[in-house]
């Protein structure tokens, strides 16, 4: 399947989105923002519509609107008790907004399918060197307040109680997410973009007992979804988001099962 | 070293604290020397751990100051974290979240180190979530000792052990007060306990404070 230009072009992308989700879902996991995860995903597909809207490629205008709402979901989610329903409320506004986008900008509705569940056969080679500098930058962004970013995430009461300002790497991170939240749903789209963003994640967590052990199995997992994923799409025809799901939730039920039977 | 350990440690002059209109505390003048065991006792709701919280100065006082010595670096360890039953680092990784990101052979050692003194060598690879109460708090208190404190503040970090992890506690508390000369304030409502290690008490009780040996200690907390 190598012969094909565009099947280099999925691997080659959906590698480094794996190996950046997997090590983003890692802190996603960790501070509890599975469900802001999620609405991004949300706030992405009306970021995608809007780009479509006004005529620009739908990955820019999912990397506007995550980076704004994140940064304000996070925000709002600090500064009040009822954080789920604040991204409640969020979730719906820019879900709608992205419903009216797509019927005023009077694209079909294949079009619409591919931001909410993905094309990665779609890639040309623009896209993945786009991909792949945004994966380096988010890497990049982590490592910078990576020290900072493990203590306050795996023990945010021990951080602050040491003197560490905390404020300044949630910014951080949740750009980082944002960003990881884009450029992950041009594989497996806007929908199913908090698959790769919390499944590695929640299963490394019943086998790493350190941060850097549960990365790497976090990665590991990614890539295993997203090269399967690939491969039967491509010997089946099937959607690839639909492989990599089932696979991301077949690896977690499993570990679930063998910690559960354990304990 | 005798000429050191009578220096001040702290020295707080007329600190008072107000939310809006309510006064927490009023006027309080303490010191507290170096190498001295004090317990921090007063009931629920009197204003210690927001006493802790000017120490460590996480929080502003409405007035007053309060001077460390020269030298005096402070170690804390807060009343709550909240660790769930699935929390997944080991003890060890645990500690290393208070070190640098790529652990040097020195550090390695550090954390050896503080394992073995806080008595948590042998268990240093079993999961947070499902370490006892007693191993958690000695755990806390190892991630606190890796920065090489003089002087440490716990919080209510007896609250909820059971009576043979609270000795093992404070026995290890001891054991720093005596061998490295540390520094200790121990908040507690334990005044049993207290009299058992402390040496020296600071009462916090409708915003007033009084000071003195353990020993002596007659309060009634109402």
């Amino acid at each position: 399947m190598f012969q094909f230009e565009f099947m280099r072009y999925a691997f080659l992308a959906s590698t480094f989105i794996a190996v950046t989700c997997g090590i983003v879902g890692v802190y996603v996991v960790a501070r509890s923002f599975s469900f802001l995860a999620h609405t991004l995903s949300e706030i992405g597909f009306a970021g995608a519509a809007f780009a479509v809207f006004i005529g620009i490629s739908p990955l820019w205008g999912m990397l506007l609107f995550t980076l704004l709402g994140s940064i304000s979901v996070g925000e709002l989610s600090l500064h009040t008790d009822q954080k789920e329903s604040s991204i409640s409320a969020i979730s719906a506004l820019f879900i709608g907004m992205g419903v009216l986008f797509l019927a005023i900008s009077g694209s079909n509705s294949r079009y619409a399918t591919n931001i909410l569940f993905g094309s990665i056969v779609g890639v040309d080679q623009q896209d993945v060197i786009q991909l792949i500098t945004l994966s380096l930058v988010v890497l990049l962004m982590l490592l910078a307040v990576a020290r900072p970013l493990n203590f306050d995430s795996f023990d945010h009461i021990g951080a602050v109680a040491t003197g560490l300002k905390t404020g300044f790497v949630g910014i951080v991170f949740l750009v980082a997410l944002a960003m990881s939240v884009s450029i992950g749903s041009q594989i497996v789209g806007s929908l199913l973009v908090f698959i790769l963003l919390t499944l590695p994640a929640s299963t490394a967590r019943y086998i790493g007992r350190s941060i850097c052990a549960m990365a790497c199995w976090s990665v590991l997992f990614a890539l295993i979804g997203v090269w399967a994923g690939l491969y039967l799409g491509f010997i089946t025809n099937w959607p690839v988001t639909f492989f990599i799901a089932v696979i991301e939730v077949a690896i977690y039920l499993v570990a679930y099962l063998i910690h559960a039977i354990r304990k | 070293m005798n000429q050191t350990i009578t220096q001040n440690a702290v020295t707080v002059t007329a600190l008072t604290m107000k939310f809006d209109a309510k006064t927490v505390f009023h006027d309080l003048n303490f010191e507290l020397k170096q190498g001295s065991m004090t317990a921090l006792l007063g009931p629920n709701g009197t204003g210690k751990t927001t006493l802790i919280s000017i120490l460590m100065g996480m929080l502003p006082a409405t007035a007053g100051s309060y001077t460390f010595a020269p030298g005096i670096k402070l170690g804390y360890v807060p009343q709550f974290r909240n660790l769930d039953a699935e929390y997944p680092l080991s003890i060890r990784s645990f500690m290393e979240l208070n070190g640098p990101l790529f652990k040097s052979a020195e550090f390695k050692a550090e954390v050896n180190h503080e394992l073995i003194e806080t008595h948590l060598d042998s268990i240093q690879h079993i999961r947070m979530g499902e370490a006892s109460g007693g191993q958690k708090q000695r755990a806390y208190l190892a991630q606190a000792l890796l920065d090489k404190p003089n002087m440490i503040i716990l919080d209510e970090a007896t609250a909820s052990l059971d009576p043979a992890a609270k000795e093992e506690l404070m026995g290890l508390i001891k054991h720093l007060n005596e061998k490295h000369q540390m520094t200790v304030l121990f908040v507690t409502h334990d005044v049993p306990l207290a009299k058992k290690y402390m040496k020296e008490y600071l009462y916090l009780n409708r915003g007033q404070l009084t000071q003195g040996k353990m020993a002596t200690f007659t309060e009634v907390y109402e």
